[in-house]
């Protein structure tokens, strides 16, 4: 019997650990690709971190302090309900236009390092979307859209994502599509990106317009993804094929 | 940006065989690209790199190489080099349009 009642136990706790079918970008990839982003000494992306890390001491830290102790786990909570403008926010959006007159241009590298530089303070860190009821609605909107077929090859981000994720297009693996580690380091751009040109490519890729930088439906689209991998393992500054 | 990267030990036993890996921000342009605008981007490469090794009384070049339009932009260089005495390596970037950028780093030996 109690044999029985263990064995019952047991059974029970297996789907607790193999629950979690959900795969980073980063288990995708080649062994020396990872070995790329995992030695800091190699890893291309550590040149905008280190960048980051001068305009902190230069601009941020007066306020802020000490990056690691201030930004711990920030970049791990946003997109997150600004109350100003009643809407979802982004980290580069509120980095880019904070305490700026005139706020750093999308993709720009100077919004590029700083992001990444106060993203690398949450390295480690599980992904944590805010329990804020009013991100509910626009979370909702993501997903949607996530859903919803576009462009000429009237795709959705989910017939590849979800269904083909594994399998291949082109030469390359078709990854689950978790944001766990922007901005990163695109080898095939030869530069780092945020997770909004990623998305804006695909868009592209499927011959769709593309959302301009910033617009609403990518911040829907950010906050949906992120509840999607929440949990997951925050890998800034990653490197991607 | 002159952002550049230096990763090697800063302390190693005489005859030690030490690596030291260079990573540096510079965009690699070929010359055969055309930019948003039809216009080709003018050529702006990294074509030489050197680090020479200063041990306290005289400095020799313990590597150097030649970098050409297929290398990557922000490239990696790693190589070893055997440490003789305490002293610092000066590391030289230079290239098109007058990029040169040094860096040093010092090596203690015991």
């Amino acid at each position: 019997m109690k044999r029985l009642a263990l064995l019952l136990l047991t059974l029970g706790a297996m789907p607790a650990l193999a629950a979690d079918a959900r795969r980073s970008g980063y288990d995708d990839m080649s062994p020396q690709v990872q070995a790329m982003q995992r030695d800091d000494g190699v890893n291309p992306a550590m040149l905008w971190v280190k960048e980051g890390e001068a305009m902190w001491a230069r601009d941020c830290a007066r306020c802020h302090g000490d990056a690691a102790t201030s930004m711990r786990g920030v970049a791990a909570r946003y997109p997150a309900f600004d109350a100003a403008t009643q809407h979802p926010i982004t980290l580069s959006q509120r980095i880019a236009s904070h305490q700026r007159a005139t706020p750093l241009a999308p993709e720009s590298d100077a919004l590029l390092s700083i992001e990444s530089y106060v993203a690398f303070q949450s390295r480690g860190l599980p992904i944590a979307p805010p329990a804020d009821p009013r991100l509910q609605p626009f979370r909702e909107r993501g997903e949607q859209l996530y859903r919803r077929r576009i462009g000429q090859l009237d795709f959705s981000c989910a017939q590849c994502h979800d269904e083909h994720a594994g399998q291949h297009l082109g030469g390359s693996t078709i990854p689950q599509a978790h944001p766990t580690g922007y901005p990163m380091y695109r080898l095939e751009w030869q530069g780092m990106a945020s997770l909004q040109r990623r998305l804006r490519s695909c868009m592209n890729g499927v011959r769709a317009e593309p959302f301009a930088h910033g617009a609403p439906e990518l911040v829907e689209l950010e906050l949906y993804l992120n509840a999607r991998a929440a949990g997951m393992r925050i890998e800034t500054p990653a490197v991607r094929p | 940006m002159a952002r550049a990267l230096i990763t090697m030990p800063t302390t190693a036993k005489r005859g030690d065989v030490v690596e030291i890996r260079t990573l540096i921000a510079h965009p690699m342009e070929t010359g055969y690209r055309a930019g948003a605008d039809g216009a080709i981007v003018p050529r702006n490469l990294i074509r030489r790199f050197t680090c020479h090794y200063h041990d306290g009384r005289d400095e020799v070049q313990v590597f150097g190489a030649e970098l050409f339009p297929a290398v990557a932009a922000n490239p990696f260089i790693a190589f070893t080099t055997v440490a003789t005495a305490s002293g610092t390596l000066r590391f030289t970037w230079s290239g098109d349009q007058g990029f040169t950028q040094t860096e040093t780093a010092s090596l203690t030996v015991t």
